[in-house]
């Protein structure tokens, strides 16, 4: 039996948990204050030997992507910090920087120090305006606390941190849209190589890690490697917050070791809501393939998912009991992707352009008999054919759904929605509607 | 003619080779060769949108997927996941590339892609100027399905946005592949179209809560922008004409705030580019289009003729597209060597001319007793042409003018003419201002020098220094050129001019701030001629860097001392050089010598040994030795009367220095003789008109400024005849057998004159004057033509004319102020004959110089101030209330 283990969110019931004075009372800066005096390569290989993998989605390992950076030419580098979440589902990162905003920037410090950067951005959602004051207000305590800013705890290291608000793109959470409008272009994703390893932001040796990741570092330093790799499964070390949403009894974040079972997770949050019986979930945010009733005990690890046809992706675990039409829920997200497509590439662009019509029409029970098919096709046109990952993210939850659900969006063609699944049953809160 | 190439940086550094497998066959291409142009070069077509070889690589369209293998460390064939965008990667050893020909995964990948494209395109080939020539029209037959799948609502746009007066966008045909604003930023440097809004949008148009991702100028009217708060939508100034989606007038200022008076253009819109045009022809869909050609034609009714554009020294390649007799558009040509594919908006639309009203068709002569023109047969106009010019010949003697936009072969025949049925060196090309200085430099450093440096020298050249030339007004190609290799980081521009002007600001020159008049000191102090000033040692050094060209304008004839000045420096550095001329036919001019001191090949007439090289290939006994007058020297003497007869080519009097003084003069000369194409200013004055073939009425050869021949057929057959004809029928009339029939007899004498090892005339070295003190009141005029103004080859396409600068004066701020004048209000600058009025556009620039564009609307310099640059002029505020 798996348990929680809160170490991110270990002070988010703290009385005003988001100050310096509370961060640091709970042993907050402490890395900080040992990884400054430390070689910076050393706190490369750590982060690298605990096996911390990005948290961002892609789960690629973060002190190997560190280690990518070519050697420093005097000229600047950066970390950027990605915090534009904007996935639906996923609801970790503004949380965390909503409740210990220092823990994301004491990461920033070591991290920065780590790869010999002077100015750090936190690039985040434009319209988490309550998080932006949070990020802002932390910053400005941390550099009055001379954590941040010149001369560093009097070891001559200079850092500066911006915490940048986006617009509200969706793209913009790609890292190299976010980069370039980061740089105050318009954000679009850009053709690699090169890779921000090696130039990034302003063409200058880059690291884009996700708010989590550089937040799970302190840890690492103060607590030491052994520690973090005593959570996790063989490949998916650490520990992490799985965000549940949708049909339970308590939603909400739970952090706990990589390799818990949704069967675990689902217990803890109380279940489904009371009455009803789960009917699909997601493992990581819309963009990843459904799961069913019968992946209840997939090990939620970066392996598993994967080879249970899904992706770990960013935890964010939406539940859907069987009052849902996944016809319907699909075609929200659909309406998502297409509105959220950037525009660069034609398969991302026209092809959402399309699915949310034959989606819109099967919801109303308009369909034809070859849209089923036409829905695959066209799914399948996009993904792997899109410019960036974004483009895939609005085919897979399409193949899926059809792959358990067939059934369902056959329906399509002669009844709506709506009257094979009652909108108002579906409502996870009373007075919600369609 | 000399045509040699001697250019020594040419050599690049061999590439290494690299062997791929494409579609099962062995391709071998330099390292960094992209697939898709690898698999071009064995023949295999794998369909694109947004790759063009000459812009960087987007990867937008997707629509040249191909399935890619490679070898990884042991050699083992590794797979790549997903088909791959061929025009994005590099092709590696041992790679193996299958397309659509060998790759179910990519034919099925391509064909999903043309699906897409079409799902928001719609189908109006009938009525798109596209249509028939239109890339996605093609690759949707080649590479796509028969039927289409889409039975929904397409994404529509109100159209066409008018983004110039020349540039029109049918939104809804656009792909959104950025060709359009790829060539605008990397190219051109005139961002004047970008995209904006975000996404696929919503069907018809409509409910997605913000603009569909589009190609557009930012304009708040067409994306609908309604600003937050109460004060409703915020009125906006508006331009005179409909660009809105729905008819109403576009707004003045773009998101980002006003652009201000500096760049607005005639239209009143945001000036957009000189180039604008080649993202009409790079668009590979309908969705930009030209207001001059739009519904005009269909492409299949064409018959396309490769040419050379006649507007600048450049020589650009064109295709002129024609139907039934009527040039309907140009096109840019492909000469990797000269233009690449890009050409001018000038050479690119500035076609009517050659069929205005005013084009002449038949001999005419003036009627005895009525004063009138009257038109007459060939044969009794040459006749008289012939009588009036031997009378000339008994008396004070003819002289000729040919202007400057001949071609070498014509430009050739006046030369004999002149010197074996003239009789006389009294002859200039020069319709300009000029001087006896710039004809001894033009002699010594130009005539006979051949293919030295060229337009990939440019490209290449460690540092440029202009000098007299704002390459992207007078020489738009070169302007590229130096661009491409400043954007690649081979080239530092650096320019002696009284500003910065846009052009040398997108080729990120460095300014040798220089006042009109005073380049003399300020190149003689980079040559160490005199002692070089701190702020310039570092340049005088760098320009004896190896590898450095000299780059120089017509204009510094004006500047007594110029250019022995800039002799000595081209020397002192010993930095390649070429001159740069503003018309077609100024460099062939030279070479066969249209100059009074200067005979073909480089010949000095002073030479006796040159006359006698020369009168033997002419078969004649011996040639005038009397130095000639030049084009001040003639026209002064036709006022004296110390000349009878003038033969005028194609000359405009408004470039002369004087356009008075040549008024007076041809209204004095007792006879002329005018050969032209289209009535002119000369007309007037003229005995005789010969009407002479516009350039795609004959066929010919003009000399670019590199030296490098610019051959060019003929695209109607007509009786009309060439310079060369005319006056060879001239010279029989007076029985004289000028041997310039056909272009082969012409060609076959021009071969004769290659190699002269004689003397060359001496480079000059003329005193720089003192640049006369200004009284008060009084500022130095800078002055030079824009690309699109009021010349003449311009003339019958509105359009075009829309998209010129609007002319304004530059003054430097300081002055501006002193005056008491804001950007926008006007100023009267006064010289020697009149005044001009132009809102004044503060710019940095010296205190004591004000620029007007030579010979733009309301703007003809020489004409109406009756000065040229470096002269002293008078400025005075215009009350702003009775301006407006």
């Amino acid at each position: 039996m798996t348990t929680l283990a809160p170490i991110l969110s270990d002070i988010w019931d703290a009385p005003r948990s988001w100050t310096l004075a509370t961060y640091t009372e709970h042993q907050g800066y402490d890395a900080w204050r040992k990884a400054i005096h430390t070689e910076p390569a050393e706190l490369v290989n750590a982060v690298k030997d605990s096996g911390l993998r990005g948290r961002g989605g892609a789960g690629f390992p973060t002190g190997l992507k560190w280690s990518f950076l070519p050697a420093p030419d005097g000229g600047p580098r950066y970390l950027v910090v990605n915090a534009d979440e904007s996935e639906p589902g996923t609801c970790k990162d503004i949380p965390l920087m909503l409740a210990n905003p220092h823990s994301l920037i004491e990461g920033v410090a070591i991290t920065s120090f780590a790869i010999g950067s002077n100015h750090a951005f936190i690039y985040l959602r434009g319209e988490v305006v309550h998080v932006y004051r949070r990020l802002l207000a932390a910053v400005r305590e941390a550099r009055e606390a001379g954590l941040l800013g010149q001369n560093i705890l009097g070891t001559g290291y200079d850092l500066e941190v911006t915490v940048h608000a986006g617009a509200g793109a969706y793209i913009c959470g790609e890292e190299t849209a976010l980069l370039d409008s980061l740089e105050g272009r318009r954000g679009q994703p850009r053709l690699k190589p090169p890779f921000p390893a090696v130039a990034g932001l302003y063409a200058r040796p880059t690291v884009v890690n996700n708010v989590e990741s550089i937040a799970s570092v302190p840890t690492i330093i103060r607590n030491g490697v052994d520690w973090f790799t005593s959570m996790g499964t063989e490949k998916s070390k650490g520990h992490g917050l799985f965000s549940l949403s949708g049909h339970v009894a308590k939603p909400g974040q739970y952090e706990a070791p990589l390799g818990i079972t949704f069967r675990e997770l689902l217990d803890m949050a109380g279940g489904v809501r009371d009455g009803h019986s789960l009917k699909f979930w997601t493992p990581g945010g819309s963009s990843t393939p459904i799961l069913t009733a019968e992946h209840l005990d997939v090990v939620l690890d970066y392996e598993s998912v994967g080879a249970a046809g899904s992706m770990l992706a960013t935890r964010a675990l939406q539940v859907f009991d069987e009052t849902t039409s996944v016809v319907r829920c699909v075609s929200r997200w659909t309406d998502f992707y297409q509105h959220e497509s950037c525009g660069k590439c034609t398969p991302c662009r026209e092809g959402t352009f399309w699915l949310k019509q034959i989606l819109h029409r099967l919801e109303a029970g308009k369909g034809t008999e070859s849209d089923v098919d036409l829905l695959l096709d066209v799914a399948g046109n996009i993904e792997g054919r899109s410019f960036c990952a974004l483009g895939d993210a609005a085919a897979t939850p399409i193949k899926s759904a059809i792959k358990y659900f067939r059934e369902e969006f056959e329906q399509g063609v002669h009844t709506p929605a709506w009257e094979l699944f009652p909108y108002e049953a579906n409502a996870a809160f009373s007075g919600a509607t369609a | 003619m000399t045509a040699t190439t001697n250019s020594s940086s040419s050599a690049v550094a061999p590439v290494e080779e690299i062997t791929l497998t494409i579609d099962g066959l062995d391709v071998s291409v330099p390292k960094g060769t992209l697939v898709i142009r690898a698999a071009e070069t064995v023949g295999i077509q794998i369909p694109r949108f947004c790759d063009h070889p000459l812009l960087k690589p987007a990867g937008a369209c997707r629509q040249c997927l191909v399935d890619i293998a490679t070898p990884d460390r042991e050699g083992n064939l590794r797979p790549m996941p997903k088909p791959q965008a061929s025009c994005t990667i590099e092709a590696t050893p041992g790679m193996v590339v299958n397309t659509q020909h060998t790759s179910a995964v990519a034919e099925k990948a391509q064909r999903g892609q043309i699906e897409f494209l079409l799902v928001n395109h719609p189908l109006d080939c009938p009525v798109c100027d596209k249509g028939g020539e239109c890339p996605l029209q093609n690759q949707a037959m080649s590479n796509g399905s028969a039927t289409s799948r889409f039975v929904d609502i397409k994404r529509t746009f109100p159209k066409p946005i008018k983004i110039s007066t020349q540039i029109l966008l049918d939104r809804d045909r656009c792909i959104l592949c950025q060709r359009c604003t790829r060539f605008s930023a990397e190219i051109a440097g005139d961002p004047f179209i970008d995209l904006q809004g975000r996404g696929g949008g919503a069907p018809g148009g409509h409910g997605h809560g913000l603009p569909a991702q589009q190609i557009g100028r930012f304009d708040e009217a067409i994306l609908e922008y309604t600003p937050s708060g109460d004060q409703g939508p915020v009125e906006s100034e508006r331009t005179g004409d409909v660009v809105g989606p729905y008819g109403q007038a576009g707004v003045l200022s773009s998101v980002a705030g006003s652009i201000g008076g500096a760049l607005e253009d005639t239209s009143g819109r945001p000036f957009a580019s000189y180039f604008s045009g080649n993202t009409i022809q790079i668009c590979p869909v309908g969705a930009l289009t030209s207001a001059a050609y739009r519904f005009r034609s269909r492409p299949f009714d064409l018959v396309s003729t490769a040419s050379i554009a006649e507007h600048d020294a450049c020589g650009s390649a064109i295709r002129i597209d024609h139907r039934r007799g009527v040039v309907l558009r140009r096109l840019a040509g492909d000469d990797p060597a000269v233009n690449e594919e890009w050409i001018t908006d000038k050479d690119r639309f500035a076609f009517a001319w050659q069929t205005s009203s005013d084009v002449l068709t038949a001999p005419l002569v003036r009627d005895e007793e009525t004063g009138e023109l009257v038109p007459t047969s060939w044969s009794e106009a040459i006749g008289l042409a012939a009588d009036g010019l031997r009378r000339a010949g008994d008396g004070a003697g003819a002289a000729a003018l040919p202007g400057g936009r001949l071609t070498l072969e014509d430009a050739y025949a006046w030369s004999k003419f002149t010197r074996t049925v003239l009789g006389t060196n009294d002859i200039d090309f020069r319709a300009r201002v000029h001087s006896a200085e710039e004809a001894d430099f033009l002699a010594n450093r130009v005539a006979g020098s051949g293919l030295d440096v060229t337009f990939g020298d440019l490209e290449r050249a460690p540092r440029v220094l202009l000098v007299g030339l704002e390459p992207e007004e007078e020489a738009g190609t070169v302007f590229l050129r130096l661009r491409k290799g400043m954007l690649a980081g081979r080239v530092q521009v650096t320019t002696i001019a009284p500003l910065a002007t846009r052009g040398s600001t997108k080729l990120r020159a460095e300014l040798v701030r220089t006042a009109p008049g005073e380049e003399p000191s300020v190149l003689d102090a980079l040559a160490g001629v005199t002692g070089t000033p701190e702020h310039l040692a570092d340049l005088r050094a760098a320009l004896a860097e190896p590898g450095t060209v000299v780059l120089a304008g017509e204009r510094l004839a004006g500047v007594p001392g110029a250019l022995s000045a800039l002799d000595r420096l081209v020397s002192a550095a010993g930095a390649r050089f070429a001159w740069v001329p503003r018309r077609a036919g100024d460099r062939g001019a030279v070479e066969v010598g249209l100059l009074p001191g200067l005979l073909p090949g480089g010949r000095p007439t002073a030479e006796a040994e040159a006359r006698v090289d020369v009168a033997s290939v002419w078969g004649v006994s011996e040639l005038p030795a009397a130095p000639g007058r030049d084009l001040t020297g003639i026209l002064d003497a036709a006022t004296a009367g110390e000349i009878d007869a003038l033969v005028v080519g194609g000359i405009d009097l408004e470039d002369l220095p004087s356009p008075a003084q040549a008024e007076v003069a041809l209204a004095a000369a007792g006879f002329v003789v005018q050969l032209e194409v289209r009535r002119s200013a000369v007309t007037q004055h003229a005995d005789i008109v010969l009407p002479i073939a516009p350039t795609t009425h004959k066929s010919g050869t003009f000399l670019n400024w590199e030296g490098r021949p610019r051959p060019f057929g003929q695209v109607f057959t007509t009786s009309a005849l060439t310079d060369a004809r005319v006056l060879g029928m001239l010279a029989d009339a007076v029985g004289v057998d000028l041997g310039t029939r056909t272009l082969e007899d012409i060609h076959r004498e021009l071969a004769e004159f290659d190699g002269w090892e004689g003397p060359r005339t001496a480079a000059p070295a003329v005193e720089a004057t003192p640049v006369p003190a200004l009284d008060a009141g009084q500022v130095r005029l800078a002055t030079w033509r824009l690309m699109l103004d009021s010349g003449r080859g311009q003339d019958g396409e509105p359009h075009l004319a829309g998209t010129a600068y609007r002319p304004v004066a530059l003054l430097s701020p300081a002055t501006a102020a002193t005056l008491g004048l804001a950007e926008g209000d006007r100023v009267r600058v006064t010289g020697p004959d009149g005044d001009i009025v132009l809102p004044v556009l503060p710019t940095p620039m010296g205190d004591d110089v004000v620029w007007l564009p030579q010979h733009s609307p309301g703007s003809s310099v020489h004409r109406t101030l009756g000065a040229t640059a470096g002269a002293a002029v008078r400025l005075t505020a215009v009350d702003a209330e009775v301006a407006r």
